[in-house]
C-alpha cells in the first residue's frame, strides 16, 4: 500500500453545554488551523462524518461545506458516520496514487438533543427500537455482560477525567463520586458527557507527508470491522469485530506507547483492551478520551488525532486509536500510527 | 483513478409506491441478492458493504446501516454508509469503487435505497437547522426557480418540459422495473395534469417510490460474467449559499464532467458516449444537464431535447430507462444511474437496451445541486 501518514490534527475546546456557534462556526477554526499548520490551501480529496439526527435536520455536512471554503468546487464527499471513518475513505482515495493530500473533518453537537434516546433510533426499527431501549440501558446490558470490577470501572473514569482536566480542549469534570446508578450496573459517571465540538486531520502521502511534517506519524495500519447488529447475536462481553480489526491493522507488530479508544462508556475500556491485546502497562486515553470529551461524530477521529499528535510531538513512537459506530461496539475500526515506517 | 475495476453484477427491486410486503432489510437483501446472482457470488465472496441513501428521516432510522449490515452478509467485514443528498448513489458506488481501484479490496457491495412511503420527503427535506431559515418549499420549490431561469436564459419554449415527460415514460414502458409505466402516455396527458410550481406540471416531477438497487464491483483478477469496465470516476462539491454561484449551470457539474471525460479520454461527449443516464427528478432537468455536461452549447440544450435526439432512438439516448421522472427510490436513483449505465455496456438492458452502446455516462446530482458524482462504463477494458 501506498504510505500515507497524519501531518496535522486540530480540535475545538469542546464544550459541555451549547456555547452559541452553529457547526460551520465550530468547524471554521480548526479547518483553519490545519491548513496554516500545513500551509495547504487545497486538498486532493475532502470526506466528512457527520449525522442529521444531532441536529433534527437534514444534510448537516451541507453547511459545512461552508467552513471548508468550497471554491473551485472540491473533490468530496460524506459518511453518516464518526469522521474516523471518513478518514478511512481518504485514506483509500489516496492509494490510488493521483493525489497527496486529503482534509478529513467530523462534527456534532450533542447539547441540541437527547443523544441517550435518539441512539434509540439506530436499532432494528421493527423489533427493537419499539422497545424503548435506550443508549444507556444497552450499554448497560453490555457492561452486566463483562461484569467488570466497580473498582477497576472507577479508576478508569478517575484515570480519564484527570486526563481530561490537564488537556485544554477536554472538559474540566470533577473525580468521581456517587452510589446512584443510571442504569445499573452503570453509574452517570461511567457514561460519556454531552459535548459539542468539531475536529479535522490532514492526510499526506509519501514525500508530500515528509515536507508537511517533522515527523508525520505514518498509518501502517487501518481497517475496520461489523458485527451483526442484533445484540443476542453476540458475545456482549468481548468484541471480536475490534480483535479482528486489530489483527489487519497489524496491532501486536510492535510495542504500543500509547492508545487512544473510543470508550463512550467506562467497561468499554477492558473489553477493548483485550480486543487489542493492549497490556495492563499501555498508556489508554491520556487526553482523558471520551469520557472527558465526547463530541459525538468527531470522537472517533479525534481518537487517530491525540495518537497522531504524540507521533508527530515526538512523546510516542508507535500509537494506537480505535473509533467505534453502532450500538455496543457493534464496528469497530483501528489504526496504528507509527513514527517510521 | 488506481487499479482497473469493474461492474460485475446489477441487482434492482420493482420500483413501486409502497413495499408493503417487506422490511427495509428486506428491500435491500432483495436488490443485493440480485446483484449477487448475476454475478454469480454469493456473499461469502464480498469483501466489503458500501450502503447509500438519502436523509435518515426518510425512514426514521438513524444511520441505519448498523440494523442492515446483518440484512447484507456484512458481518466480519467492514461497512460504510455514505450519505452526499440526492447524490448518495452515485457517490456510493464511487466510494465502493475507490475501494477496488485503491488494491484494498477484490470484490465490493454496494446497496443504495429508499423506502419513501416511511416517511414524507417533502417534510423531511423542510425541516431546518436551529436558528436557520427555512424555506419550507421541499425539492420542487427550491429547483423551480432554477428552471425559470434556465427558460429566461436559454428562450427555449414551455413545451420542452412536457416532451421530456413524455419521452422519459416511454422508455419506462420497456423498463420491467419502473416505477410509472402509464400506458398511452402523450403530451395531452402530461399537460392535464395540475400545476405544482409553474411549469412544473404533476407529471413533469418524479414519483415517491420504494426500492433499492445493488451493484456487485470487482477487481480485474476477480471478474466473473460479463464486466462493465469503469473508465472514469468523479465528484465534485460547491458551497450552497455563495455569491455569484451558477445554481443554473453549477460549475461543479462541469468540472465533474471534464474530470470523468478526461479519465475516459473523451472530447466529445455527444458523439462518443453511446448513452447517459442523467439525474432528471424535473423535466426540464434534461435540457439544463444537457448544456452542463457538454453535450450542447449554452442555451442549445433544449433543441436536442425537441429535435428527439434524446429518445431512445435518437443520436444520443438519455434515460433509456426512463430515468428519475419515472423511479425515485431518492437515496437509489443515482445508483441507479449508474448501474443502468452498467447494464448498457454489458447489453443486458433488455426491451431498453441502446443497440451497440459500448460507452455509458452515469450521473447523480444533489443538494442545491451543488454536488455531483458521475462515472463512464464501458465494455472495452480501459
Amino acid at each position: 500500500m501506498r504510505d500515507v501518514a497524519v501531518v496535522a490534527f486540530a480540535q475545538t475546546v469542546h464544550t459541555g453545554h451549547d456555547a452559541g456557534p452553529a457547526e460551520p462556526e465550530l468547524l471554521l477554526p480548526v479547518i483553519d488551523e490545519v491548513k496554516r499548520a500545513t500551509g495547504l490551501k487545497r486538498f486532493g480529496f475532502t470526506c466528512s462524518g457527520s449525522c442529521d439526527y444531532l441536529a433534527g435536520a437534514p444534510f448537516s455536512f451541507v453547511s459545512a461545506l461552508d467552513a471548508v471554503g468550497a471554491w473551485p468546487p472540491i473533490s468530496e464527499s460524506h459518511v453518516e458516520m464518526d469522521g474516523a471513518f471518513a478518514l478511512y475513505e481518504a485514506w483509500v482515495r489516496l492509494q490510488h496514487g493521483d493525489i497527496d493530500t486529503a482534509l478529513v473533518y467530523g462534527f456534532g453537537k450533542s447539547s441540541m438533543s437527547d443523544i441517550r434516546e435518539i441512539m434509540t433510533l439506530q436499532l432494528d426499527p421493527y423489533y427493537l427500537a419499539p422497545l424503548g431501549l435506550d443508549q444507556v440501558s444497552y450499554a448497560a446490558l453490555q457492561a452486566a455482560a463483562v461484569n467488570a470490577d466497580r473498582a477497576a470501572l472507577d479508576e478508569i473514569v478517575r484515570r480519564s477525567r484527570a486526563g481530561g482536566r490537564a488537556n485544554p480542549y477536554a472538559l474540566d469534570l470533577p473525580d468521581p463520586a456517587g452510589e446512584k446508578f443510571e442504569v445499573e450496573p452503570l453509574r452517570p459517571y461511567d457514561v460519556a458527557p454531552v459535548t459539542d465540538g468539531a475536529a479535522a486531520v490532514v492526510l499526506a502521502a509519501g514525500d508530500r507527508a515528509r515536507e508537511l511534517a517533522g515527523r508525520p506519524a505514518w498509518i501502517t495500519g487501518i481497517a475496520h470491522r461489523a458485527e451483526p447488529h442484533y445484540l443476542g447475536m453476540r458475545d456482549l462481553a468481548r468484541s471480536v469485530s475490534t480483535a479482528e480489526a486489530g489483527r489487519a491493522a497489524g496491532v501486536g507488530k510492535g510495542p504500543v506507547d500509547v492508545a487512544e479508544l473510543h470508550t463512550q462508556f467506562s467497561h468499554e475500556e477492558p473489553i477493548l483492551r483485550e480486543a487489542l491485546g493492549l497490556s495492563a502497562d499501555v498508556m489508554v486515553n491520556p487526553s482523558g478520551g471520551p469520557l472527558a470529551a465526547n463530541p459525538v461524530m468527531a470522537t472517533g477521529l479525534i481518537r487517530i488525532g491525540e495518537a497522531a499528535r504524540r507521533i508527530l510531538d515526538g512523546s510516542a513512537d508507535r500509537a494506537v486509536a480505535h473509533a467505534t459506530s453502532g450500538p455496543c461496539l457493534q464496528q469497530n475500526l483501528v489504526a496504528v500510527l507509527d513514527q517510521s515506517l | 483513478m488506481g487499479n482497473r475495476c469493474a461492474v460485475i453484477g446489477v441487482g434492482q427491486t420493482r420500483y413501486q409506491t409502497r413495499r408493503r410486503d417487506v422490511s427495509l432489510a428486506g428491500l435491500v437483501r432483495e436488490a443485493a441478492l440480485r446483484a449477487l446472482e448475476d454475478a454469480g457470488l454469493t456473499f461469502a465472496d464480498i469483501d466489503a458493504v458500501v450502503i447509500g441513501k438519502a436523509p435518515d428521516m426518510f425512514e426514521g432510522v438513524m444511520m441505519p446501516e448498523a440494523y442492515l449490515a446483518d440484512a447484507l452478509g456484512a458481518a466480519g467485514k467492514p461497512v460504510t454508509r455514505v450519505h452526499t443528498a440526492g447524490s448518495v448513489g452515485g457517490s456510493t458506488a464511487l466510494v465502493g469503487a475507490s475501494l477496488v481501484q485503491g488494491g484494498v479490496h477484490g470484490r465490493v457491495l454496494v446497496v443504495a435505497f429508499e423506502k419513501q412511503s416511511e416517511s414524507n420527503a417533502t417534510w423531511a427535506l423542510t425541516t431546518h437547522l436551529p436558528f436557520n431559515a427555512s424555506l419550507v418549499v421541499g425539492a420542487g420549490g427550491y429547483f423551480v426557480p432554477h428552471i425559470r431561469e434556465y427558460m429566461r436564459r436559454s428562450g427555449a419554449p414551455g413545451h420542452i418540459g412536457t416532451l421530456v415527460a413524455v419521452k422519459d415514460r416511454l422508455n419506462a414502458l420497456k423498463n420491467p422495473y419502473a416505477h410509472l409505466r402509464i400506458p398511452g402516455i402523450d403530451r395531452k396527458m402530461v399537460e392535464s395534469t395540475p400545476m405544482l410550481w409553474e411549469p412544473i406540471r404533476y407529471l413533469e416531477t418524479c414519483p415517491s417510490s420504494d426500492g433499492a438497487c445493488a451493484i456487485v464491483l470487482a477487481a480485474e483478477d476477480k471478474v466473473t460474467g460479463t464486466p462493465a469496465w469503469i473508465h472514469g470516476t468523479a465528484m465534485r462539491s460547491e458551497p450552497l449559499m455563495m455569491a455569484g454561484r451558477d445554481v443554473v449551470s453549477p460549475r461543479a457539474g462541469r468540472d465533474c464532467a471534464a474530470d470523468v471525460y478526461r479519465q475516459a479520454g473523451i472530447t466529445d461527449p455527444r458523439r462518443e458516449i453511446d448513452v447517459a443516464e442523467v439525474y432528471v427528478p424535473f423535466s426540464w432537468y434534461e435540457p439544463m444537464w444537457l448544456e452542463n455536461l457538454g453535450f450542447a452549447a449554452e442555451g442549445e440544450g433544449w433543441k436536442l431535447t425537441e429535435a428527439g435526439c434524446t429518445a431512445l432512438d435518437g443520436d444520443t439516448p438519455w434515460n433509456a430507462s426512463g430515468g428519475v421522472l419515472s423511479s425515485n427510490p431518492i437515496g437509489a436513483s443515482g445508483l441507479i444511474r449508474f448501474a443502468e449505465a452498467a447494464l448498457q455496456v454489458r447489453g443486458m438492458a433488455g426491451e431498453h437496451q441502446v443497440e451497440g452502446a459500448r460507452l455509458a455516462l452515469g450521473h447523480a446530482y444533489g443538494g442545491g445541486a451543488q454536488f455531483f458524482a458521475m462515472w463512464i462504463v464501458g465494455s472495452r477494458r480501459p
